[in-house]
C-alpha cells in the first residue's frame, strides 16, 4: 500500500506543531479522515497533494480549537498594505552566505507566526502555487501574497538581527 | 510606480505569479531603482536559501509503519461497518409509511372481497334465478306437463324424498303448467310452474325443518321478482317477471288452497 504525498504531509505538520510526536498525531489524523472522504475526491496526483495537505491543516487547527484557545490569530494582512517605513534602502548585507544560515533560516521560520509560516513553508518547501496555497490555508489568492511578501519580510529581519548579534 | 508598490509586489513577481502587465511595470520600475533592485536581488537569495536550507522534515519510518496499520484497521472496519450502517442508513420513516400504507391497502382489499362475498341467501336467490331462467329455454319448463294437481303431485313421489303440496289455481288465473325436478342447494327440490297470461312462474319448494314460518318477502334480481316464505317446514321461492302485487295474489291463493287441501 502506498502512501502518497506522505512526507509532504509529515513536513507541513511537522512546521505546524513544531514537535514531532504532535506531527506524527496529526499525519495518522489526517490520513484517517482523508481515506474515509476519499470517494468524494477525484483529482490527479498534485490536486491529491493539495488536499491531502489541506486535510492536515484543517486537521491541525481543528485540534487546535478544540483543545486550546487560539493564540496564533494576527492582523497582519490589513497593516500590509501600509508601507512600514523601510523603503526601497534595505541595508545590502550578505547574511545569507554564512555557514550558520541553515541553523538561522529555519529558526527565523520556527518564529514566524503561523499564518506566515504556513504559507513559506508550502510555497518554498513544497513550491505549491498561490492558487494551491489559498486553497489549502482557505483564503484569497491576494492574502496568500501578501502573506508570503510580509513573512519574508519578517524572515529577513529575524536574519538581520540574529546575524547582528553574532 | 512607486518603491512602496514594487516592495509589495515583488515577492509574487518572485514567485512567477504577477501578471504580465504588473510583471511589466515592476521590471522598468526594478531597472530605474537601485534601492529596489538590491532589495528584489535580496529577495530572491532569500527564497533561495529557504528553499535550500529550510528543512523538510521526511516522515519517520515509524510513522509510515503506524499509519499503514491504522489504515489497514480503518479498512477492515469500514468493510465490517457497511452493513450496519446500510440497516441504519435506510429511511425508515419513509419505509413506516409505506408499510403502513401497504397494510391499509391490504386490510381494505380484504374488506372489499368479504364485502363483495354474496351472502347465502344472496347466492340462493342467484340460484333461483339462474333456474328460472334455464326453465325459459324451449322445452324446459316441466319434465310432466300437466295442467291436473293429481298428475303432477304423484309423479314427484320417488323422485324426492319429500312430498311437494301441489295445487290448482286456474280458477284464480294461474292455470298449472306441470312439474319438474331441479336441482337448488345441492339437493333436489320441486319445481312447480304456472302460467299468468303470457308470464310464467316458478315454485320451488323443498323441506326446511329448521326454520320456522316465515312471511313472504320480496326481492328483486336481474329484473325478476323473488318472493320467499316459510311454512309448515317447507322453503318456497316463486320466481316471476309478473307484477309483485298478482304474485302476493298468488302466495296467498297458493296457501289458502293448501290449508283447504289440509282440512279433514
Amino acid at each position: 500500500m502506498a502512501l502518497p504525498h506522505l512526507d509532504s504531509a509529515y513536513n507541513l505538520a511537522r512546521w505546524l506543531t513544531r514537535n514531532d510526536q504532535d506531527a506524527q498525531d496529526l499525519v495518522q489524523t489526517a490520513f484517517l479522515r482523508a481515506y474515509r472522504f476519499m470517494d468524494g475526491y477525484h483529482g490527479d496526483g498534485d490536486g491529491a497533494r493539495a488536499w491531502l495537505l489541506t486535510i492536515v491543516r484543517n486537521t491541525y487547527y481543528t485540534s487546535l480549537r478544540d483543545s486550546r484557545p487560539q493564540h496564533d490569530d494576527i492582523g497582519f494582512d490589513e497593516e500590509m498594505h501600509g508601507h512600514d517605513g523601510d523603503g526601497c534602502g534595505m541595508a545590502p548585507e550578505d547574511i545569507l552566505a554564512r555557514s550558520d544560515v541553515r541553523q538561522a533560516i529555519n529558526r527565523g521560520l520556527e518564529a514566524l507566526p503561523q499564518p506566515f509560516r504556513e504559507v513559506l513553508v508550502l510555497k518554498e518547501l513544497d513550491d505549491l502555487s498561490y492558487k494551491e496555497i489559498a486553497d489549502i490555508v482557505g483564503i484569497p489568492i491576494g492574502t496568500v501574497m501578501s502573506r508570503l511578501a510580509r513573512g519574508r519580510k519578517l524572515l529577513l529581519l529575524y536574519l538581520k538581527q540574529h546575524t547582528d548579534e553574532k | 510606480m512607486q518603491c512602496t508598490v514594487s516592495h509589495s509586489k515583488m515577492s509574487a513577481f518572485a514567485d512567477g505569479e504577477l501578471d504580465a502587465l504588473a510583471s511589466q511595470e515592476l521590471r522598468q520600475h526594478l531597472a530605474h531603482c537601485p534601492d529596489c533592485a538590491k532589495a528584489f536581488e535580496q529577495l530572491l537569495d532569500l527564497r533561495a536559501a529557504v528553499s535550500r536550507h529550510g528543512l523538510r522534515h521526511t516522515a519517520p519510518a515509524a510513522l509510515q509503519q503506524r499509519l499503514r496499520q491504522a489504515l489497514q484497521e480503518e479498512g477492515k472496519a469500514a468493510k465490517e461497518v457497511p452493513q450496519r450502517r446500510k440497516w441504519a442508513q435506510l429511511p425508515w420513516a419513509w419505509i413506516n409509511f409505506g408499510v403502513a400504507g401497504i397494510s391499509t391497502a391490504a386490510f381494505a382489499v380484504t374488506l372489499t372481497l368479504y364485502l363483495s362475498v354474496p351472502s347465502e341467501a344472496e347466492r340462493l336467490d342467484q340460484e333461483i334465478v339462474a333456474s328460472h331462467f334455464r326453465s325459459l329455454l324451449p322445452d324446459r319448463l316441466a319434465d310432466v306437463a300437466s295442467s291436473d294437481q293429481h298428475t303432477v303431485k304423484p309423479w314427484f313421489s320417488g323422485k324426492l324424498d319429500f312430498s311437494p303440496p301441489v295445487v290448482d289455481l286456474a280458477q284464480a288465473g294461474f292455470p298449472l303448467v306441470g312439474g319438474r325436478l331441479d336441482y337448488i342447494r345441492q339437493r333436489p327440490v320441486a319445481a312447480l310452474a304456472y302460467r299468468r297470461h303470457q308470464h310464467v312462474l316458478n315454485l320451488y319448494v323443498w323441506p326446511e325443518q329448521a326454520k320456522g314460518d316465515a312471511p313472504p318477502r320480496l326481492s328483486v334480481k336481474q329484473g325478476y321478482h323473488l318472493i320467499r316464505w316459510s311454512r309448515s317446514g317447507m322453503e318456497y321461492r316463486l320466481i316471476s317477471d309478473l307484477n309483485v302485487p298478482e304474485l302476493m295474489d298468488f302466495e296467498r291463493r297458493f296457501a289458502a288452497q293448501i290449508d283447504q287441501d289440509a282440512l279433514p
